[in-house]
């Protein structure tokens, strides 16, 4: 009796699980599927091509704007980095009036809703009298990662003992030196979590990029988004899973790399 | 000797808050001296001047003969154990210990041999290749010491090194220390607020109390000669009297404490002076009768045996509690019993109280006016 009651608890269980992968992952899997497709529609699968993969290397306006991504997303990521990595030491190390005001201020850009923050660098960019391109592009992006930057670095340096950097000093390391042997290396973790989330916010932001961008320098999300405007086409199907193959990649790259790292500490320790 | 370190009416302010008040004192070259004292004293303060660290507010430290003032920690001729090892946690053993010399771009070989030699040194050969999260408390204290006497500093400092150890492994720690500082002859300022350890190790002792420095002695001069009575009670145990001094004869004194009289001997006090005696326990003595020359009865509260010696407490009229201790097997006066006590006189040590104290309760209406009149000058 009691058997079967948990039989029948696990089974439904097992159902759960089906049902939340299902619900995941088959929006994904149609536009896998359907990106193969001959029909230009997105209803009946009438037979297999690659014709769509062809054609994403033949659209001038989609490499452009791949293009812009990259430039933007990395350009945005190294100094969102720099400025985020040195204003998180600044707020842990110092003391200083109103520093709880500068702590409450790092908040808003990432609870203030997205579109009055486009509409607010627009505002700025416009009294500047600055064209709208690539560089207002990569001042906006910049604008709105930084917080998660100096989120992840304050996060790494709360761990931190501050006479470590005291023993670099009295072992003779100068400022900078102890900087760079010492610091950075301790912090690097959060130093590299805040530029992957740089990275990211980057790459497939849409609402902000839509108000500081000019015409020659729309992104990749921008682009796709002008493309479905009217129905999915099978090369948006072709596009949107190269995107996930490249996504997966990295994803399994850098958990791969983690998983071995944490394997050779274990084995390390065991000697 | 000449002296190593200079500290010359050094005074440090955290604000309004004065930490170190005009401390004064010399390390000799090789010395092993200890910063002894309560938390929150000053110590690592101090140690921190010393390093580099903190700058005094006003006063000046001078190491081999040399002001230190503009020398930024990495520039100055000392190095330090902190009480948290402060390990670099992404380098190696091997790479911490190095990192002094690789700063002073020495060459690679001889860097080698010096890690080496100071693995050795601290007995841990074979723990190059680790890294500090895979040392116990015990092996993370020898690579911090041995990362800093590689660069043979003059003088080495530690903060507490042993404070985060086990009892067992911080007395065999201890002696490990002290053979290391005799075989390298370095200058050590240690500080602890452990005055079993002070006494162990020290050439000599500083003790610090409230940012002032209360006495620097021997571990000796310390535990038999406090000049204070802090010192008296924060070194060992002792049994603390307020009294006035009634009569100066040829070097004995005879003293009216609260609850009766009593006999000591010290050749600086001056008649109606209020002194503290310090007695230790092991110094008190019982008595059937009166001895001469002390008037001081109680009642024993209890005896209570600790190991090869007996623990008794004897209750004073107001209530003041004094500590005896009596080997194991001596005559005992029963508990609840009335008991006089007394010392021979030359193990007294009678300090000089600094601020001139009176009686919480003055039996003697002479002894008011007349500190009265003291106090009024
Ligand atoms: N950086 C600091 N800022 C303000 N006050 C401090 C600082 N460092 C220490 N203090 C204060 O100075 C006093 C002495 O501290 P410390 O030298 O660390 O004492 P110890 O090492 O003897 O325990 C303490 O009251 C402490 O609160
Ligand atoms: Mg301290």
């Amino acid at each position: 009796m009691k058997q079967a009651k948990e039989k029948i608890i696990k089974a439904l269980g097992k159902i759960h699980a089906g049902l939340i992968l299902l619900f995941l992952y088959l929006p994904i899997m149609v536009v896998v599927v359907f990106s193969f497709n001959t029909s230009k529609r997105n209803i009946v699968f009438q037979g297999f091509t690659l014709e769509w993969y062809g054609k994403i290397f033949e659209n001038q306006r989609l490499l452009e704007s791949f293009k812009n991504t990259i430039i933007v997303a990395l350009t945005s990521t190294v100094i969102t980095t720099v400025i985020g990595t040195i204003g998180a030491i600044g707020l842990y190390k110092y003391k200083f009036k109103g520093k709880g005001v500068v702590d409450a201020l790092m908040y808003i850009p990432v609870v203030i809703p997205e579109i009055i923050l486009g509409i607010a660098l627009l505002s700025i960019f416009a009294i500047m009298k600055m064209p709208l391109g690539i560089l207002t592009l990569i001042i906006a992006h910049v604008t709105f990662s930084i917080p998660f930057v100096v989120f992840t670095v304050r996060a790494r340096l709360n761990g931190f003992d501050p006479s470590i950097e005291e023993a670099a000093m009295d072992l003779g390391a100068g400022r900078i030196r102890t900087f760079f042997e010492v610091t950075l290396p301790c912090i690097m973790p959060g130093v590299l979590a805040g530029a992957m989330l740089a990275l990211t916010l980057s790459m497939d932001d849409v609402i902000i990029s839509f108000f500081t961008t000019g015409p020659t320098s729309t992104t990749l999300p921008m682009q796709i988004y002008s493309m479905v405007r009217s129905g999915v086409s099978p090369d948006v199907n072709a596009l949107s899973t190269l995107i996930l193959v490249g996504t997966i990649a990295v994803v399994v790259i850098t958990q791969g790399g983690l998983f071995s790292l944490i394997k050779t500490k274990i084995t390390k320790k065991k000697i | 000797m000449k002296p190593m370190v200079e500290i010359t009416n050094v005074n440090k302010y955290y604000g309004d808050n004065h930490v170190v008040k005009d401390v004064s004192f010399s390390i000799f070259d090789g010395e092993f001296l200890t910063m002894l004292g309560p938390s929150g004293c000053g110590k690592t303060t101090t140690l921190r001047m010393i390093a580099g660290f903190e700058e005094p507010t006003n006063g000046s430290i001078l190491v081999g003969g040399e002001n230190v003032s503009d020398k930024e920690p990495f520039e100055r001729d000392v190095n330090t154990v902190f009480q948290s090892y402060a390990l670099f946690p992404h380098k190696t053993i091997y790479d911490n210990i190095a990192f002094g010399l690789k700063m002073k771009k020495v060459k690679k070989e001889e860097i080698k041999e010096r890690v080496t030699e100071m693995l050795s040194l601290v007995q841990l050969e074979g723990f190059e290749k680790r890294m500090p999260s895979q040392l116990s408390g015990g092996q993370k204290q020898r690579v911090a010491i041995a990362r800093a006497l590689i660069n043979r500093p003059k003088v080495l400092l530690l903060d507490e090194p042993l404070g985060a150890l086990d009892l067992k492994l911080r007395k065999q720690m201890q002696i490990e220390l002290k053979r290391l500082q005799k075989k390298l002859g370095i200058t050590f300022v240690y500080v602890t607020h452990d005055q079993e350890e002070a006494l162990t190790m020290s050439d000599r002792i500083a003790v610090m109390n409230g940012g002032i420095l209360e006495q620097l002695g021997t571990p000796d001069e310390i535990y038999e000669k406090p000049k204070s009575k802090f010192v008296a009670d924060f070194i060992g145990e002792s049994n603390v009297f307020e009294a006035r001094v009634e009569e100066v004869q040829k070097g004995a004194l005879s003293l009216r404490t609260e609850t009766g009289t009593v006999t000591a001997k010290n050749d600086a006090c001056v008649q109606n002076e209020i002194v503290y005696i310090s007695v230790r326990p092991e110094k008190l003595q019982f008595s059937e009768k009166e001895v001469e020359g002390f008037h001081l009865t109680g009642v024993v509260k209890e005896h209570i045996y600790v190991g090869s010696f007996i623990r008794s407490i004897v209750v004073l009229q107001n209530g003041f509690e004094v500590k005896l201790n009596r080997l194991a097997g001596s005559d005992l006066p029963p508990v609840a019993s009335v008991t006089n006590l007394y010392w021979e006189k030359e193990h007294a040590v009678v300090m000089h109280s600094r601020q001139h104290q009176i009686f919480s309760l003055i039996d003697n209406v002479d002894l008011g006016e007349h500190y009265e009149t003291e106090t009024a000058l």
